[in-house]
């Protein structure tokens, strides 16, 4: 099976149903999605197929065959980084870090749709996303910023 | 080589390249050198005078031997070296370092005896010593209790001057500068005509000196780094996804495991069948693990698959199968044989409440799971010679022992390389899933084995935090609170968890009584008896530990008498205060959330407050009765630690204490039906939604006398004050957690 990661195209040979995050971390070693829950609740995993926001743990690699995927290393790398993850910096979101790929996923996904987004808004956005370690305040501020930065009101 | 192979050297000192010419320093006073653990491994031309600064040709890498949970333990530890080393923190390297008794923790010893933590008396400090002793014997490198920065303010700081200083030396030998016209900047020496000598450089030569141990540290108005906001070491590759955590190692030839343990924890496997689970792709073996089967797959996911595919015979759960008796357990526990402890027997509780108006209440707080968002996870590679184990935990010394045990090397032959956890709220503080991730290696020696806890597996095989039961009597008289009479119960938290690591810390368990009989109000008739209930579900420290349960308790009644005297639930509490530093906490809340404003109707606001590992924390919660259920709108926060070392991550540590707490208070808890958890995931499990989350305001304070930690004290006061503010806005006294059995929120 074919697979297009972050602009690199991938030969897997794997089981059609084996979820897309397990192909990303243990056949490719792509390790930005985070396992949290295994069941499309956390946001732990998320990705884009596509430019479509998806939970990797939760979506069968086939339906990834023939689409561009992209994950955290490629939204921005510490070199070049995404408008989003120069706010997440610039606010020092993360304590553990380990739900941030998800989260930073989710608002650059969002942040694409709606550039100047309320605070209601974005509640609607992030609310399917967990963070134990509870930065919920700073993300709202990092994604104010970042919609700032993106040219947004 | 001494007890460090190079391999693992290489590990904590530059990664895989080999080095070449270093030098390591650190504070190591009570012992010789030769105790340094970095000393017994370094090669050619490198020197370890102490265990914390480690200098090489191509890094400065600083050791930071208290567990990153997340919590920035690592970027507060490498902050308080810097700041006297001359190095900005963009410039260096922080690494766990390996396990040793050097880098045990004294702050932990100093609150395990039984004294306020706000009395300063001889007798409560020379305890605090012995205690100090003990914890120096025994090694304990755990992380915990909210100790890394008070273990590590003085530490580390003279840890970065000494080696400054001895850099210095080493300057001033090979120019003939007289060390006095030297100054230190940036990780360089700078000499009177403003030539550089980069601290590299300076390694080797520096290497063969004595170092110089006569040090004195820098007068606080002089700080570049403390105090002041500066960026988390690991903040950038926390935002791209380039942070490695444990789940992320990958070696060549690795496997990948899964387990599958009995659903009633503890409880044994009477059989099991695996006949279709060893024919699916990618699995390389099925193993009896005695309680359960592990999988070893080429996959994760397959791994997964093939466990979940394996048919197991379950016996009974080694406890209650429902809750029911759990709470029966407990209702019958306060017993005069169960009593644990009556730290607190002020006035004359007794007589007090023998007649008249007698307030009375019962509580209760329920089981939670820890469930950090990284499921537990190991490496290990077993050989003949050793054994590795990557693997984020808070205790590597126990598991260091515990696994030399299971594989039968030699202790010093068990290397465990600390790793970034994504979270723990103590669920690191086990390392029985290591245990399962060595014997799967053991069957496959030679070969890394990833074990990975499927998220359902990691719910249904908790240590818990443990469930809790107060029975409160209190009166008032003239406006005001009388008497308090505390009686609280739980399983002990201490004997199941040293249980667990063979220890026994005697019958006493300080854990049931904290966070109740030593909060420091003057109420004229005043007693808390803690009594040890039988052993239930397994239980672990949660954040907070006993005081996450006991603040309920103690501070929900409190608010209760406050009510039936008639008086302000601020303005009492500050009355009773008999501590000075928790006093300032209570009014900075006061003032913040300007108490006694008029909020409107359907609106209520809460206070409480709690002092737990020394630092008091005081919440105040706004609440809304909306139709769609209680919002909480804003919470003020106040503490005192003696110092903010680093304000960012102190402002970011008291938030998410505050989200823990409330989501925790708010919805969460773990039962049992049929000695098995009901909540398999974080859908049955779901704390405060982001939608949910309130305005928080932080103020830090720094009138208290020592250096206190965060991780831990802005838990306790949250749940009881969210309970107190819902009092406040509909009427209704909440006595039990979750609040989501009794009321909605929207
Ligand atoms: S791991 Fe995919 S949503 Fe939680
Ligand atoms: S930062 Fe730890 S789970 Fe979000």
């Amino acid at each position: 099976m074919r697979l297009q990661v972050n602009g690199i195209v991938y030969d897997v040979d794997v089981e059609p149903d084996m979820p897309l995050l397990w192909v990303l971390r243990d056949e490719l070693g792509i390790t930005g999605p985070k396992y949290g829950c295994g069941v499309a609740y956390c946001g732990a995993c998320s990705v884009w197929v596509d430019g479509m926001l998806v939970r990797s743990c939760s979506y069968a690699v086939s339906a990834a065959e023939g689409t561009s995927v992209t994950t955290i290393e490629g939204l921005g790398t510490p070199d070049a980084l995404h408008a989003v993850q120069e706010a997440w910096i610039e606010e020092q979101v993360a304590q553990c870090g380990y739900c941030q790929s998800g989260q930073i996923m989710t608002a650059a996904a969002f942040l694409q749709e709606n550039s100047s987004p309320s605070d209601d808004e974005i509640d609607e956005a992030m609310s399917a996303n967990l963070c134990r370690c509870g930065t919920y305040p700073r993300i709202r501020a990092a994604i104010k910023s970042a919609a700032a930065k993106l040219g947004g009101a | 080589m001494g007890t460090l192979s190079k391999v693992t050297r290489r590990t904590f000192l530059v990664g895989s390249v080999a080095v070449a010419g270093g030098v390591a320093f650190g504070f190591y006073a009570y012992k010789t050198p030769g105790d340094n653990p970095l000393l017994a491994d370094l090669g050619e031309g490198e020197a370890a005078l102490t265990p914390y600064v480690l200098i090489s040709p191509d890094a400065i890498t600083l050791i930071t031997p208290r567990a990153d949970k997340g919590q920035g333990a690592y970027s507060v530890q490498a902050l308080l070296i810097a700041e006297e080393l001359d190095v900005e923190l963009d410039q260096i390297r922080v690494d766990p370092g390996p396990p040793s008794p050097v880098y045990y923790n004294t702050a932990l010893a100093t609150e395990a005896v039984p004294f306020r933590s706000t009395d300063t008396s001889n007798a409560a400090n020379a305890m605090r010593g012995v205690a100090d002793a003990a914890m120096k014997f025994i090694g304990m490198q755990i992380t915990g209790g909210s100790t890394t920065v008070p273990d590590s303010y003085e530490k580390l700081r003279i840890a970065g001057a000494i080696a400054r200083e001895t850099l210095k030396k080493a300057a001033s030998k090979e120019t003939g500068t007289p060390i006095a016209d030297l100054r230190t900047e940036r990780g360089h020496v700078i000499l009177p005509d403003g030539t550089e000598r980069s601290y590299q450089s300076l390694a080797e030569a520096a290497s063969g000196l004595t170092v110089v141990s006569d040090v004195e540290l820098r007068d606080p108005a002089q700080w570049r780094l403390i105090g002041k906001p500066v960026q988390r070491v690991d903040i950038i590759a926390k935002s791209t996804g380039t942070q490695d955590y444990g789940i992320d190692l990958k070696f060549d030839d690795m496997l990948y495991a899964a387990v599958r343990r009995n659903p009633r924890n503890g409880g044994g496997m009477a059989g099991y069948d695996a006949s279709t689970a060893e024919t699916m792709r990618g699995v390389h073996s099925v193993i009896d693990l005695g309680d359960g089967i592990g999988v070893i797959a080429d996959n994760t996911w397959r791994a997964f698959q093939a466990a979940d595919a394996v048919e197991c015979e379950w016996e009974a759960a080694p406890f209650p199968a429902n809750m029911d008796e759990h709470w029966q357990v407990l209702s019958d526990s306060f017993t005069e044989e169960n009593l644990n402890s009556r730290n607190l027997d002020a006035g004359d509780v007794v007589t007090a409440l023998s007649e008249g108006d007698v307030l009375e209440a019962e509580y209760r707080a329920p089981y939670l799971a820890h469930s950090p968002l990284e499921p537990v996870n190991a490496v290990v590679k077993v050989t003949d010679a050793r054994v590795d184990i990557w693997t984020g935990t808070q205790v590597p010394r126990f598991v260091q022992t515990n696994v030399a045990a299971i594989t039968g090397h030699a202790p010093e032959d068990i290397h465990v390389h600390v790793l970034m956890m994504g979270g723990s709220f103590g669920h690191r503080l086990e390392d029985n899933y290591i245990h399962h991730a060595v014997r799967l290696a053991m069957t496959v020696k030679g070969r890394p084995v990833k074990l990975t806890y499927k998220r359902e597996e990691d719910f249904s095989h908790d240590y818990l935090r443990q469930i809790s039961m107060g029975r409160m009597r209190g009166n008032v008289s003239n406006g005001q609170v009388e008497s308090y009479d505390l009686s609280v119960t739980m399983p002990s938290v201490t004997d199941s968890q040293m249980g667990r690591q063979g220890l026994s810390l005697g019958s006493t368990d300080p854990i049931i009584a904290t966070g109740a009989w030593d909060q420091p109000y003057a109420i004229p008739n005043y007693r808390v008896s803690a009594y040890k209930a039988p052993p239930l579900a397994p239980l672990s420290s949660w954040r907070s530990v006993g005081a996450s349960t006991n603040a309920f308790l103690h501070e929900g009644f409190l608010d209760e008498l406050i009510h039936a005297a008639g008086a302000d639930p601020l303005e009492e509490r500050l009355r009773l205060m008999n501590d000075e530093t928790s006093r300032r906490v209570l009014e900075a809340v006061g003032d913040m959330s300007d108490w006694g404003s008029d909020l409107g109707p359907g609106r209520g606001r809460g206070v409480a407050f709690a002092l737990s590992f020394g630092t008091p924390v005081a919440e105040v919660v706004e609440v809304t009765d909306t139709p769609a259920g209680i919002q909480i709108d804003r919470v003020f926060v106040a503490a005192d630690v003696g110092k903010v070392v680093d304000p960012v991550n102190f402002d970011n540590l008291v938030k998410g204490g505050v989200v823990f707490g409330l989501g925790h208070a708010m919805n969460c808890e773990i039962t049992f039906t049929d000695g098995m958890v009901d909540q398999p995931n974080f859908y049955a499990f779901e704390g405060m939604k982001f939608y949910q989350c309130p305005e928080i305001l932080v103020r830090g304070l720094e009138n208290g006398s020592r250096i206190r930690g965060i991780g831990e004290p802005p838990v306790p006061p949250a749940g009881p004050a969210l309970g107190n503010a819902i009092f406040a806005a509909t009427g209704q006294r909440l006595c039990e957690m979750p609040f989501s059995k009794f009321v909605r929120f929207a």
